[in-house]
């Protein structure tokens, strides 16, 4: 599934990788400690959490994620905006908290699956 | 930003500076190494396991030390990447080995560092991992990856 799909479903507000929306997300992960989401965050996961400040572009750099979904309107630091435009890694802020965000993608790639 | 070794061949050196308490720059270092060593084009999980351990050792610098060095090292069989550092060190490796334990400030915390979860997974993903320390002096580590046979993706 594209990440734009969820953009659209989610109503997702993009703050950053406009160009790079069409990046294939293949799962999610859940976490606001860097240490879980480096450790077991999968390639191609789109990564939701209440983190916005900077080193999370580093850490989606590095797990080559699809995408960084920030909840409950929680918008990206100005330094994280500069990294991830500078990445091309997209931000995207829901605004909906961690539970039924994760809960309508989860929901999203099963119903792609079966 | 670092000096290079007049190795030849197969053989590749390189270290680069961290500063810490640096938070603006923190996993520049970790990205760079994930990038030489894409250049290198090891197999992917060798790749995923040194950048988890690179990232987990410059992090350790960023928000504990005063400063460090990161030292890559390539052979044929292996990837080495040695963190030493300038800081207070460690006075019980045992105890700082320990899932959760962790002498992180609130500040580092509330940025989701400072879990108690580095150095377990430095241990979980690194085929070798060494750790010494001076209190008062620095820590160093050894992390060592093995790279399977042939190098493709």
């Amino acid at each position: 599934m594209k990440l734009d799909f969820i953009v659209e479903h989610l109503n997702l507000k993009v703050r950053s990788g406009s160009q790079n929306l069409t990046v294939e997300v293949t799962g999610g992960y859940v976490g606001d400690l860097l240490s879980d989401v480096i450790a077991n965050s999968k390639q191609g996961d789109v990564w939701i959490t209440r983190q916005v400040h900077q080193n999370i572009v580093a850490v989606a750099t590095l797990k080559d994620l699809a995408g960084i979904i920030l909840v409950g309107n929680n918008e990206p630091a100005a330094e994280t905006l500069e990294k991830a435009v500078l990445e091309n890694i997209p931000v995207l802020v829901s605004e909906l908290g961690c539970f039924e965000t994760a809960g309508k993608i989860y929901r999203l790639i099963a119903a792609r699956e079966t | 930003m670092a000096e290079k070794s007049a190795d030849r061949g197969t053989s590749f050196s390189e270290s680069f500076p961290v500063v810490g308490g640096n938070f603006d720059d923190a996993g520049k270092v970790s990205s760079r190494i994930k990038g030489i060593l894409k250049k290198m084009c090891l197999p992917s999980d060798v790749i995923r396991r040194a950048a988890i351990c690179t990232f987990e050792a410059e992090m350790n610098i960023v928000c504990y030390a005063q400063q460090g060095d990161i030292t890559l090292s390539v052979d044929n069989d292996r990837v080495v990447i040695k963190a030493v550092d300038e800081g207070e060190g460690i006075l019980d490796i045992d105890l700082a080995m320990q899932v959760g334990y962790s002498t992180s400030t609130a500040k580092i915390r509330e940025m989701g560092f400072g879990a108690g979860m580095g150095l377990v997974n430095i241990d979980r993903y690194a085929d070798e991992f060494t750790i010494t320390s001076e209190v008062g002096r620095g820590t160093q580590l050894v992390m060592v990856v093995y790279v399977a046979d042939g190098s493709q993706q």
